[in-house]
């Protein structure tokens, strides 16, 4: 696939002057980030570094700041510090590499408008405010549709489709925009066990292509079946690593502390050895 | 229809239409972001914006007026956001405190200051006064061709006619931004659109709106037509696109039957007198928005919250 329209390796924009420590060509490199609601931060000087081709979850309690880096990793939400890298740039000019999905109940879905308007979003980086939709960018549409098996639905307003339904033209929309990191929140958030299953099926087909991707994830039951890489916050960097030696008891103790009662850690599929 | 309809309402009517059509454009978004209070709040702050424009430069002409309402629109986001955070307190009720505390500050200043020379009071600022904008060198249809003629037009047509025209093209400019940006704020502002400035840039374009309507029509008919139009079409039609053409039709049926019953209405019930129109234009509105809201084909869907929908 021919998206590599900028240079891969941030070395390369002669910026020479930043610290060692400074990324990488990797997918997704957040240095120093913090971010505050009110005076208590919500995400505190976080490093995390997402690789590429592989699957990576985000992973703490509630509160912990999941969402909240994501959206700052994207600029959605201002950060108060910290720097954010896409492929090795800036994550500004590298928007067209990125594509989001954000939580299903982040919207309105009683808005008017249809299926295939909502996936079309995801073409707006290539058709711009003014262009014309190509043909072959609506056909684009359908095929993405397609690819969710949601392509019978594309005249439907979106207020008549179930919670799995609406998650899946999301991820059909990210699909349109045609990126190489894929940054998604909770995309299993109240869906059914088939839209789940879909889900995962299409995100580790964008693995197979070579794509990154980065979920917010909550179901620690699903970790190890379903990702090859974790990160785990609550508020603060707590581990991060391949699933097989960062998924441990002890660094979800150290993650979810109290909240998480022990005889349920005993039931998680977690890395071997404490 | 003949000369006494192109002096007496031809122009009052194109002033209405062009009035509410300016108004009900960018209600549509702000109706859809939940931000319908803020139509409210705009019309209401557009008084105190427009006496100290004429408090500083001491006439009233449009562009001050213009600029005056529009610095006041920006003074209340900004006031309305700082109450919000500072006090945290919930928007409705931010947006609430801040539009009466500057409406009212407008009305003591304007009772305070000798605007006695100028046409420029609490009453007029309320009801306008679309029924004096009338065309006296207009002696017929053919007068449309005379450039003599054309030159006694009401200043207020061509001034509504340009803010209209630029808020058609503002939205029509817009329209991918908007209406992404109102779906979903998060996934816009990932794409690299401004969102937030796109916002505001939204409040501004209905200050300016309101202010060209203000100044014709009253601040009541600029809070309808913020709001009853757009509400009754979303009732219409589950596309955004039909939904901005139906708020139009619908501004604009209220605009021409609300002056027409205004005016002829009283008599046919025997009444001596005609009533206000711009009362009757926003009353027409809300009869619209009601009919639709009893037999239009989409009326299940609004007011839905996000799980009822799902």
């Amino acid at each position: 696939m021919t998206t590599t329209q900028q240079p891969i390796v941030a070395a390369q924009d002669g910026r020479a002057t930043r610290p060692a420590a400074v990324p990488t060509g990797a997918p997704l490199a957040v240095r120093g980030v913090t971010v505050s609601y009110g005076e208590k931060p919500a995400v505190f000087s976080v490093d995390a570094t997402f690789p590429a081709e592989a699957m990576s979850a985000i992973i703490g309690p509630n509160g912990a700041g999941k969402s909240t880096l994501l959206k700052a990793a994207l600029g959605v939400i201002p950060r108060l510090s910290g720097e954010v890298y896409v492929f090795g740039q800036p994550v500004e000019k590298a928007r067209e590499r990125i594509a989001y999905v954000p939580q299903r109940a982040s919207v309105d879905w009683d808005f008017p408008t249809t299926v295939m308007d909502v996936v079309q979003m995801g073409l707006y980086r290539k058709v711009g405010l003014l262009g014309r939709l190509s043909g072959q960018m609506a056909a684009r549409a359908r095929d993405c549709l397609d690819r969710v098996g949601m392509a019978d639905f594309s005249h439907r307003q979106i207020g008549q489709l179930s919670g799995g339904q609406q998650q899946r033209v999301f991820l059909a929309r990210a699909l349109a925009q045609d990126a190489d990191l894929y940054l998604l929140d909770e995309p299993f958030a109240g869906v059914d066990a088939a839209t789940e299953r879909a889900i995962i099926d299409v995100l580790k087909l964008l693995k197979a292509e070579g794509k990154a991707v980065v979920a917010v994830h909550h179901d620690l039951s699903t970790v190890s079946d379903y990702f090859d890489h974790v990160f785990l916050i609550n508020v603060r960097r707590i581990a991060e690593g391949p699933v097989s030696d960062t998924f441990t008891t002890g660094n979800l103790q150290a993650t979810y502390g109290g909240r998480l009662a022990a005889t349920h850690l005993d039931e998680l599929p977690v890395a071997g050895g404490v | 229809m003949g000369a006494e309809f192109v002096q007496f309402s031809l122009t009052p009517i194109l002033i209405g239409v062009f009035s509410a059509i300016a108004c009900a454009l960018p209600g549509n978004f702000l109706i859809l972001r939940r931000q319908a209070l803020i139509g409210d709040a705009i019309s209401h702050v557009v008084l105190p914006g427009i006496v100290v424009a004429f408090l500083v430069t001491g006439v009233v002409a449009a562009i001050p007026m213009l600029l005056g309402a529009a610095g006041a629109a920006i003074v209340a986001v900004i006031l309305i956001e700082a109450v919000k955070r500072l006090g945290n307190i919930e928007p409705g009720a931010a947006m609430g405190v801040v539009f009466t505390a500057m409406f009212a500050a407008g009305v003591l200043i304007l009772e305070q200051t000798d605007t006695s020379k100028v046409h420029l009071d609490v009453e007029h600022a309320l009801m306008g006064n679309l029924e004096s904008l009338i065309w006296f060198r207009a002696e017929g249809w053919h007068s449309l061709l005379d450039p003599a003629a054309l030159a006694t037009l009401p200043d207020e047509l061509p001034r509504i006619a340009v803010v209209c025209a630029i808020v058609v093209a503002l939205t029509l400019i817009f329209w991918r931004w908007l209406k992404i940006a109102t779906f979903d704020e998060g996934f816009a502002q990932a794409l690299g659109i401004p969102a937030t400035a796109l916002g505001f840039g939204l409040v501004v374009t209905a200050a300016v709106a309101a202010v060209a309507a203000f100044d014709a029509v009253g601040s009541i008919i600029v809070i309808a037509m913020f709001i009853c139009p757009p509400a009754a079409a979303r009732l219409m039609t589950n596309r955004l696109e039909h939904q901005i053409w139906w708020s139009a039709v619908f501004a604009t049926l209220s605009a021409v039957l609300g002056y027409v019953f205004a005016g002829y209405g009283p008599l046919w019930f025997g009444a001596q007198n005609a009533v206000s129109a711009a009362g009757m234009i926003a009353s027409v509105s809300g009869v619209i928005l009601g009919l639709a809201c009893l037999f239009a084909p989409h009326r299940n869907r609004v007011g839905v919250g996000k799980e009822e929908a799902a």
